[in-house]
């Protein structure tokens, strides 16, 4: 039991870089995304309109069977943690990007119209007016995606990457201390998510702090 | 033999059709199941049982940390050892699934209880209603119509949830591409992209028109 701690160590960190880097993306993307629809840009706007209803309406597990097992007879190979990445983000920015438009849909028009009165460009308004205010208004709905994300990436594991729910399966068919092992994967999990639902929290709370 | 014949060779493609079907039958059962308990714990969590309240809220929270491919895992290892006999691979996922559903379920029950306007309880309190009626004619009524939509797009995450299942041996939808996909490794390297892209289709079938239905109930409540 004691000798498999640095390897859920390791697989600690697995999911948590991979989780990571999957949530930095989807949220820069998602942030774009919502933009372009924000300002109706034209075609471009539809597409992603069209990525969003395919990424929201299919399951991950799927979206990576594709990437990994698929992909690679176009001529594409992609590595598993490409792989989980793309995945991961190609899930997460449609949900990011709701939750922005949603937000963004709650700035008042006439600050939009200040803006482009003095003379403001369509980037200038997303950073100066939209993002803070939109920002404010997005954060639980941004929090519950990001919480959303990396409870996702316990389905790496289908594309043998060594997260922590694989480790697990692997100790358990070792070992058979079953139980002792299971315990420590919602353990671990509970480990990530829990911070992550305080910071959230407290984040949302100094918002209506500043808010009144 | 091109990619797109796969379908048409053997009965694959009936075969994949009989993994959807098992994907339908298992969301069913346990949506009937898991959203009836869900009214129920959700009337539980509006009582002034302040106990069970607090139980209830941490049942809730542990589906909100803990993934449900790792809860799939416990019950799969541990309820066959509790019971100490086989359990089938499709009850463990039935079980976790109401679990999990009434869990879900029983939030947003609480949240459109909650937010019946207080007049409404007053009234019926003033018309000499019991709890009991209070509930069934006015909170239950009133609660649950706003949360149509929410209850909607439960339906499609469990849908899509079902993909877990081949984890777990459930021979799903999932599982069946993968096994047709293996017997054509070597004859038709490209099936795993048309067999994989058929699956993602069907998911995308299924879950669109429901995402679309719950969409448009919104917009009619918000609409009066």
């Amino acid at each position: 039991m004691k000798d498999s701690i640095p390897q859920y160590l390791e697989a600690l960190k697995v999911t948590v870089s991979l989780g990571g880097i999957g949530i930095v993306l989807s949220f820069v993307l998602g942030f774009l995304i919502a933009l372009i629809g924000y300002f109706s840009i034209p075609i471009l706007k539809l597409i992603l309109q069209g990525y969003i209803e395919l990424s929201r309406n299919t399951p991950l597990l799927i979206q990576l069977f594709f990437l990994y097992y698929g992909l690679p007879k176009l001529g594409l190979p992609l590595g598993k943690n490409t792989a989980a990445i793309i995945g991961l983000t190609f899930l997460g920015a449609a949900y990011m990007a709701e939750s922005f438009r949603g937000s963004f849909e709650s700035v008042p028009k006439v600050q939009i119209e200040s803006g482009r009165s003095i003379g403001f460009n369509n980037w200038q308004l997303a950073q100066a007016v939209i993002l803070p205010q939109g920002l404010k208004v997005a954060i639980p709905g941004l929090g519950a995606n990001a919480i959303f994300l990396m409870k996702e990436t316990s389905v790496f594991s289908a594309i043998s990457i060594m997260d922590l729910t694989n480790v697990t399966k692997d100790l358990i068919g070792m070992y058979y201390l079953t139980k002792e092992f299971l315990l420590m994967l919602v353990l671990s999990y509970s480990v990530i998510i829990l911070p992550m639902v305080l910071v959230i929290y407290l984040l949302e709370r100094r918002q209506h702090h500043v808010g009144l | 033999m091109s990619g797109f014949d796969i379908f048409f060779d053997g009965n694959n493609l009936i075969r994949l059709f009989q993994g959807l079907l098992v994907v339908v039958k298992l969301s069913v059962i346990s949506l009937i199941l898991g959203l009836i308990l869900g009214v129920v714990l959700g009337i539980l969590r509006t009582t002034s049982f302040k106990v069970i309240r607090v139980v209830l809220k941490i049942y809730l929270e542990i589906f909100r940390v803990v993934p449900l491919l790792v809860l799939l895992f416990v019950f799969y290892y541990i309820v066959p050892e509790l019971l100490n006999s086989e359990v089938s691979n499709q009850v463990v996922s039935i079980s976790v699934f109401i679990l999990w559903i009434s869990a879900e379920m029983s939030d947003l029950v609480r949240s459109g209880i909650e937010n019946v306007p207080v007049q409404q309880i007053e009234i019926g309190k003033s018309l000499g209603f019991n709890s009991w009626q209070q509930y069934y004619y006015i909170l239950l009524p009133q609660g649950v119509i706003p949360v149509i939509p929410g209850v909607i797009n439960l339906v499609t995450r469990v849908i899509k949830t079902t993909s877990l299942l081949m984890m777990i041996g459930v021979t799903e939808m999932i599982r069946v591409g993968t096994q047709i996909i293996e017997n054509y490794t070597v004859k038709v390297p490209t099936a795993s992209l048309w067999v994989y892209g058929l699956i993602f289709f069907l998911y995308f079938a299924l879950c669109y028109h429901l995402s679309k239905l719950a969409a448009y109930v919104e917009r009619r409540q918000v609409n009066g």
